[in-house]
């Protein structure tokens, strides 16, 4: 047993955390909200990276690493808000053409999560899609994204996260069974839970340096005890979102060292609670300035929103792990 | 990243396994709070039969007779023990948690052949003098005096907090030596033998109602000069060494316990009721796997801290985060199983098959979790300045 991370992934780690600092900063995002919230040359490039061939095996023309490493790299897209549908179209390397090279952008909704009949049905970056994937209890389904009855709603939660009201949802073509798709639904869950994991620590980060640099009664604010325990409950936070992420990449590798189902629930209902939770910390760090749109605090609360609606809302994986328990 | 035990881990755990299915129900019932003569003999003889197979001090050097096991056997030991429902440390908590590990780590060869097999074997139980009635979370404010006077020190002061002063042998006990100097500059770390003339113990009743700690009066008591661990006004120094071995894995195996109370709150919730038992209601159960989902994460964040502990060199930090996370969170679940009786929440002992009794205890505990080694307040305290690096508050 060996928690700590190997050579190779933290030149991983530093890989992707270097490519997004200089190709995603924060004024990138901005430029992006402007066009349409989609860069196809941002998507050949993470695609180039390996970000969604990261789990296929060479053989099959990716880069054959696992869960854990992916965890680490989806934590750095997290932390830097790359927009698209990352997860969607990583879990489909493999089972669809041109997912790897991101020739085809893979886009998905999750009827495990809502079931056709609970709800209306609204699907991320619909409008940049070559393939939309369907998760249900019975299997999984392929759809062509072109030939849905669907609108644009014009005023998406998040800028960067554009969404359709699909009005009918046909079956489409089964291309995997049941057990397929809660494969997909689990892996899902823990990528989503490391990009929220990334938004815990980029939370943490900008907001204490915010509290170092903002002065007031003369000092910087960071200093006042009031605002000190705000932000160290910030880092438990990210460390409770950290260490089950990681946890939950390493068991879903190697299911023997725990259990994959417990430890996918945990990640996803505590990195992503917590995600939430930190972003609302630093809104409150940047006081009036944290409520204006020019600031990034904002962003990262309403980022994380959207991945609390996917692969299990907190409720659903507290009755999985209830389960568990008897 | 790699969460697999070897086999050679596996094989430790099914030995380990097989020793405590034989010896712990064979060691008998723990014993009434209050009955320390008891409570001495249960612990330090499961202590005895530790080092007799080589289980004791898991995480102490081999040369002193420790098991120098492993982080993943560590692990595994505090998972094992805890399953098997092995008495706990006990009575001899700070001898091989604190004092036998600072011993080790700074003091003479006479002190630590007369102490370390001691301590090991169960035969010698010490508790710690550190808090005063002035110094709490401010300990470097501690006035308890020791003048040299030939070959001893004259101690006077007024300990308080000390747990397990009552069937102590020695005491670590933190003495001003210079009362010119400052707050942390003055501080020497004795070694104070129980039976020494001078000692007054007053039991300390905690809102338990028993007495697990007590005030501790000197009066000029008479320590040898012999005594001194580490060099004279560097006791503040030798004190962070302490508290350096009490971080890390200290709460494991609490952690583990916490996750089989988990368990048996389940159990309650099963109980049958008049409208159906609160496991039917998706409330109880979502409340219940929420808090095992944390217990998993805080048993991941342990291993995550203390492997990058070994990584960095700079053990101690991390362990902040997970003392304050593990200490709020076996308080709120300690609530949820207090709300979780009832009724029966009103009785210190079980009343109509609700074990009132287990909850309550572990309530009664919890509340002192996020005071004792540290309060909540300073752990966010140590990691805003020492981990986030924010300005440091203004110290007096």
């Amino acid at each position: 047993m060996d928690f700590r991370l190997s050579e190779d992934q933290v030149a991983l780690q530093n890989g992707i955390r270097s490519f997004c600092e200089g190709r995603v900063p924060f004024e990138a995002l901005a430029d992006l909200e402007q066009k349409g919230a989609f860069d196809p040359g941002l998507w050949r490039e993470l695609a180039e990276m390996g970000v969604f061939g990261l789990r296929l095996p060479e053989a099959e023309g990716g880069v054959g690493l696992g869960y854990a490493d992916a965890v680490i790299v989806f934590a750095e897209l997290g932390r830097r808000l790359v927009p698209g549908p990352l997860v969607w179209s990583h879990l489909a390397a493999g089972l669809v053409d041109g997912a790897v090279s991101g020739g085809a952008v893979v886009g998905g909704i999750d009827s495990i999560t809502d079931p056709p009949g609970s709800g209306p049905i609204v699907v991320e970056h619909l409008e940049h899609l070559d393939v939309l994937l369907v998760l249900r209890e019975d299997g999984v389904f392929r759809l062509d994204p072109r030939s849905l009855d669907a609108e644009a709603l014009p005023e998406p939660l998040d800028p960067l996260t554009p969404v359709h009201h699909v009005r009918e949802l046909p079956d489409g073509e089964r291309i995997g069974d049941a057990a397929l798709s809660a494969t997909l639904w689990q892996g899902g869950a823990v990528l989503t839970a490391a990009l929220c994991l990334g938004i815990c620590e980029a939370t943490l980060e900008t907001a204490n340096d915010y509290a170092m640099k903002r002065e007031q009664f003369g000092r910087p604010i960071g200093g006042f005890q009031a605002m000190k325990h705000l932000l160290s409950d910030m880092f438990v936070r990210q460390e409770v979102a950290r260490a089950s992420a990681y946890a939950a990449g390493a068991t879903l590798d190697h299911p023997e060292a725990g259990d994959p189902a417990r430890a996918a629930a945990t990640a996803k209902l505590l990195a992503g609670q917590n995600a939430v939770r930190n972003a609302r910390g630093s809104i409150q760090v940047y006081g009036g300035m944290g409520y204006t749109w020019e600031m990034p605090p904002h962003w990262y609360w309403k980022r994380a929103w959207v991945h609390s609606q996917v692969f299990g809302r907190a409720a659903a994986h507290e009755e999985i792990l209830a389960a568990s328990l008897g | 990243m790699d969460l697999r035990h070897s086999p050679e881990d596996e094989k430790f755990r099914d030995e380990l396994r097989v020793w405590l299915e034989r010896e712990v129900p064979a060691h008998g019932e723990t014993p009434p709070i209050d009955d320390w003569d008891a409570r001495r003999v249960y612990d330090t003889s499961w202590q005895k039969k530790l080092f007799d197979v080589g289980y004791a001090g898991i995480n102490w050097p081999k040369e002193y007779g420790g098991g120098d096991l492993s982080l993943p056997q560590q692990l595994i030991y505090y998972e094992e023990t805890a399953r098997a429902q092995a008495p706990y440390v006990g009575v001899n908590f700070v001898g091989m948690l604190h004092g036998g590990p600072t011993l080790i780590a700074e003091g003479t060869d006479a002190q630590k052949e007369a102490h370390i097999p001691r301590i090991l074997r169960g035969d010698e139980i010490w508790c710690q003098g550190f808090s005063e009635p002035g110094a709490g979370s401010d300990l470097a404010s501690l006035r308890t005096t020791a003048i040299r006077d030939g070959d001893d020190y004259v101690v006077n002061g007024h300990k308080i907090w000390t747990s397990f002063a009552q069937v102590a042998d020695y005491c670590e006990l933190l003495v001003r030596t210079d009362p010119d100097t400052p707050k942390h500059g003055g501080i020497s770390w004795l070694i104070l033998p129980m039976d020494a003339a001078g000692l007054e113990i007053r039991p300390l009743p905690t809102l338990q109602g028993e007495s697990d700690f007590s005030e501790v009066f000197l009066t000029d008591v008479r320590i040898p000069v012999s005594n001194l661990v580490g060099a004279e006004n560097d006791g503040w120094r030798v004190t962070n060494v302490t508290l350096r071995f009490e971080r890390g894995t200290a709460f494991a195996s609490e952690m583990i316990n916490l996750q089989q109370f988990v368990a048996a709150l389940v159990e309650v919730a099963k109980l049958p009721a008049p409208g159906g038992p609160a496991w039917d209601d998706m409330e109880t159960r979502r409340a219940l796997g929420h808090a095992s989902a944390e217990l998993d994460a805080l048993w991941a964040m342990l291993k995550l801290s203390i492997a990058e502990a070994i990584e960095t060199g700079v053990p101690g930090l991390g362990g902040s985060a997970v003392k304050l996370y593990y200490s709020e969170l076996c308080q709120r679940i300690c609530e949820f199983g207090m709300e979780l009786l009832g009724r029966a929440s009103l009785s210190r002992g079980d009343v109509g098959g609700r074990p009132s009794q287990k909850v309550l205890s572990k309530a009664f505990q919890s509340l002192s979790l996020t005071i004792a080694a540290g309060t909540s307040q300073i752990q966010r305290n140590i990691i805003g300045e020492r981990i986030l690096g924010l300005p440091k508050e203004v110290r007096r």
